[in-house]
């Protein structure tokens, strides 16, 4: 039996009908909304690449039924910020040149947007432990770090996000 | 005068149509048959063509990896795509450069030597004469061969070589586009999964396609030729819900798991095998003392962060494939044998996907799509793998034992070197040996590929850096390339070059430890190679190395060096790191001259990679079977297979030398090897004893410990 699920991905309201409930919020993004940003890696809530906000806490969305996220608030990496616009974490990993492949950088970014919304002076130890949950195969991990401390100082003074 | 040699790839791709086009005014489109997998190599093509062509980097467009319009490099792989693709595009541009010089020379009536283009307008005495590339391109003939004659830049008049650039495809990615080819949607696309056969000779017993359509909530439907089974359908959640429940629903014949003790590098020793020799006739040993070492590795995985993907359509009676393997003409090969089409009948298209650091699944999801479009004519077939499906079902670099046997002087130094190797083989790409994965399941599947290594001549597999580059009188090694292996085994970043040089560089340690000499100056005091000194002495000052320091206390140091394939770049480590239980990495030191670098920042970005990556293989990773598991694999997801996390990362100080003198060579692979001897000689320094088999793991210390 088809169902509506209402919610709002990057501040706009959407309604998605769908079959099946328990259809994950990743695949709904991805193949209903045409939200490609927001990666599949491993659709066991393991490696972090289908990260996001709901209700401005970060989690893995591969494994997440559409029905858990009814009514709440979605952001994902397209709704941070555009190459026109870019959100300073974005541009930061630019400038830091942080990434190889970049497949699990749309996660990791919405991962640190989430610690600094959370933590505006974090430490090296704690962006580490931030994104602990995220994986990177290629290992651009210190250039990623140095991206979101880099973030962290602009957001501090003032830059807008 | 002799014709001048033309780099390898344009001597196989001689029209110059095939590198460089002028398609619209202010427009320059090149053409590389090397492809994007996270290494920034289109980035450091497009600085190599604004070069030789005298245009701005914005003027250029690339397309890469396409059996329509790219030349045919081969594969993207071995640290060549510069050193070979690089050269070869230089040369392109060069060549083109200089036809367009000589036709404007005959328009404006003047000599040539009085031109030059700035940005792609003709000046004629540093004055603007209204020519340029768009407005000459009718009159030259660009499907003329290349032929050498255009002079390359001199390194003094380089501009955008040697200049860190920002990666073109990083904002993309940053900004969540849909850039990857999991992210291509075709208009009446079905998304799909394969059944996958457990292992070649496997069969389907039964199906309970009741049970799977009930699972999949959804309308699916199944594909099937053979023991190749598929499940297709519009909705990717149903299609994923219907491969979950085949796991269980159908039933394999013939099924051979392997088991946890084939797992081992030992189990290859006593294992049938190929035996070669290569290098000097044994020595007299006799009045010599003798030194024998055993090194170990087990399997890695690719363990790419996106299970593999593969888009397929075939219309027409002509097959149309996405893919984001690393050569797109030897994957269309590939196909036309396992499909029984004229490779004219193919088209492949490179799409960029996750970092694949060798042959992953890649080559065989595309041809699991293009199986199934095969026998849905008209309908876009998309094939992602699920993660367990890469673990499991992706090649794995094979286990490898290494045994060192030298012979010493007097003063300790090796006079004789032997490395004796057991290793299955590192390459069954599809095209050089290998087989596609799906073609396995087909009826008459293709026969067992024969045992086949890389050549010496390409730097070797399981050979590769098997021989020190030190001055040792007499050297050599023995291959035994074993052929009976429980798992599928293929190339991974460096293939042999990592375990070999782990072993010869802790032999090194252990012999200077022997001599009573500091590892530094042991190395200095056995290598003549100017350039490889200046690396080992480069990455020291930049350590702080202190010859003598105590270690045994917890926290040591170790260095390590090696040059890749004994002829490409080199490159020298030295890590700082605390043992108690575990590891723990505190600081990667590393020291490299691969000769003219197009993008040094994108250089230090690999090689901050690589020294990372080799860091995970040596500290946490080892494919584990189990044949309690219906795979047989213990290994299939993160939990099972970890790496390397964000807080176990060291800092890293990279230094570059030799930047402009030398001819360039790639670095993917170069740190490998010194990364983890350095570790291993850390390790040992740390804890004072040593640890010989790999990974490096808390039972292995711990026993290690308990032994002293």
């Amino acid at each position: 039996m088809t169902q509506k699920f209402d919610f709002t991905v990057n501040g706009k309201p959407v309604s998605v009908a769908l079959d099946n409930e328990e259809t994950p919020l990743l695949n709904v993004l991805r193949n209903e909304l045409d939200l490609m940003g927001t990666r599949f890696g491993c659709g066991l809530e393991q490696c972090g690449c289908c990260t996001v906000l709901i209700d401005g806490v970060p989690e893995k969305c591969c494994a997440k039924p559409v029905w858990s996220v009814a009514g709440k608030a979605v952001v994902t990496i397209e709704g941070l910020g555009t190459p026109q616009r870019p959100h300073p974490l974005q541009q930061a990993f630019i400038d830091e040149q942080a990434g190889q492949c970049g497949y699990c950088l749309s996660g990791i970014i919405v991962s640190a947007k989430a610690l600094l919304d959370k933590n505006p002076s974090p430490t090296r130890a704690q962006i580490a432990q931030a994104l602990d949950d995220n994986i990177c195969r290629c290992g651009s991990h210190n250039r990623i770090m140095r991206a979101v401390e880099k973030a962290a100082a602009q957001l501090r003074a003032g830059a807008p996000s | 005068m002799n014709a001048p040699v033309l780099p390898g790839p344009l001597k196989d791709n001689p029209s110059l149509a095939r590198w460089v086009a002028f398609p619209a005014p202010g427009q320059v489109a090149i053409n590389t048959g090397r492809v994007e997998i996270g290494q920034g190599v289109l980035t450091a093509m497009v600085q190599i063509a604004a070069d030789e062509l005298d245009v701005a980097m914005t003027r250029i467009a690339i397309r890469s990896g396409d059996t329509a319009l790219t030349p045919n490099e081969g594969y993207t792989a071995g640290s060549q795509s510069i050193q070979f693709g690089g050269v070869a595009m230089r040369q392109a541009c060069a060549d083109v450069r200089a036809l367009f010089l000589d036709q404007a020379a005959k328009v404006l009536a003047c000599p040539v030597s009085e031109l030059s283009i700035r940005d792609g307008s003709i000046l004629r005495n540093g004055v603007t004469t209204g020519q340029d590339y768009w407005t000459l391109a009718g009159a030259v003939d660009l499907k003329a061969n290349a032929t050498g004659a255009g002079q390359r830049k001199p390194v003094a008049q380089l501009k955008s070589i040697g200049q860190s650039s920002a990666r073109l495809d990083l904002p993309g990615k940053i900004f969540g586009q849909a850039t990857f080819i999991h992210d291509m949607r075709l208009d009446g696309m079905l998304h799909a999964r394969v059944v996958r056969q457990p292992n070649r000779g496997a069969s389907i017993g039964a199906i309970d396609e009741r049970a799977i359509l009930r699972a999949a909530k959804a309308p699916v439907a199944f594909v099937r030729n053979g023991s190749f089974l598929a499940i297709l359908g519009d909705d990717e959640t149903a299609v994923d819900l219907a491969a979950v429940a085949a796991d269980t629903h159908v039933k394999w014949q013939n099924v051979e798991t392997p088991t946890a003790v084939q797992q081992e590098a030992n189990w290859l020793l006593q294992r049938p095998a190929v035996d070669r020799i290569f290098g000097a006739e044994p020595a007299d040993p006799k009045g010599r003392e003798r030194f024998e070492r055993t090194y170990t590795r087990g399997y890695l995985a690719h363990a790419s962060i996106s299970p593999s993907c593969g888009l397929a359509e075939f219309r027409d009676g002509h097959l149309t494939v996405w893919t984001h393997c690393q050569g797109v003409f030897p994957l269309r090969a590939a196909l036309a044998k396992t499909l029984g089409l004229e490779a004219s009948a193919i088209t492949v298209h490179h799409v960029q996907g996750s970092g694949c650091y060798g042959h992953n699944g890649a080559d065989d999801a595309a041809a699991d799509a293009a199986i199934i479009a095969m026998q849905k004519p008209g309908v876009p077939v998309r094939v992602r793998w699920r993660r367990d499906e890469e673990f499991i079902y992706e090649p794995k670099t094979p286990a490898m034992i290494v045994k060192v046997h030298a012979l010493l002087d007097d003063a300790g130094k090796p006079t004789d070197w032997t490395q004796e190797i057991w290793s299955p083989t590192h390459n069954q790409r599809p095209g050089a040996g290998g087989n596609l994965l799906g073609a396995l399941a087909l009826p008459n599947p293709p026969p067992e590929p024969p045992p086949n290594d890389v050549p010496e001549s390409n730097g070797g597999g399981a050979t590769r850096n098997a021989e020190p580059l030190y001055d040792i009188a007499a050297k050599r090694h023995i291959h035994h390339l074993v052929t009976e292996t429980p798992i599928r085994t293929s190339a991974l970043r460096g293939l042999g070059a990592m375990p070999n040089v782990f072993a010869l560089e802790c032999c090194i340690d252990e012999l200077a430890e022997r001599a009573g000499q500091d590892p530094v100056e042991y190395r200095l005091s056995i290598t003549a190679y100017k350039r490889a000194r200046a690396v080992i002495e480069k990455v020291a000052a930049m350590a702080g190395w202190k010859a003598g320091e105590p270690g045994g206390a917890g926290r040591g140091r170790g260095i390590a060096f090696a040059r890749y394939k004994n002829r490409a770049a080199y490159a020298a480590c030295v890590v700082e790191l605390d043992v108690d239980e575990g590891v723990r990495l505190r600081h990667v030191w590393c020291a490299t001259d691969a000769g003219l670098v197009i993008n040094p920042d994108g250089v230090i970005n690999q090689l901050e990679g690589g020294i990372i990556q080799s860091a995970s293989w040596v500290l946490k990773e080892q494919v584990r079977f189990d044949n309690s598991v219906a795979s047989g694999m213990a290994s299939f997801d993160w939990e099972t297979y970890p790496v390397l996390k964000f807080s176990e990362v060291p800092e890293i100080d990279i230094a570059l030398i030799n930047t402009k003198d030398e001819a360039p060579l790639g670095v993917g692979e170069i740190t490998a090897g010194p990364t983890a001897a350095a570790i291993g000689n850390a390790v040992s320094h740390a804890l004072g004893t040593r640890i010989r088999d790999l990974p490096l793991t808390r039972e292995r210390i711990m026993a290690s410990l308990l032994k002293e």
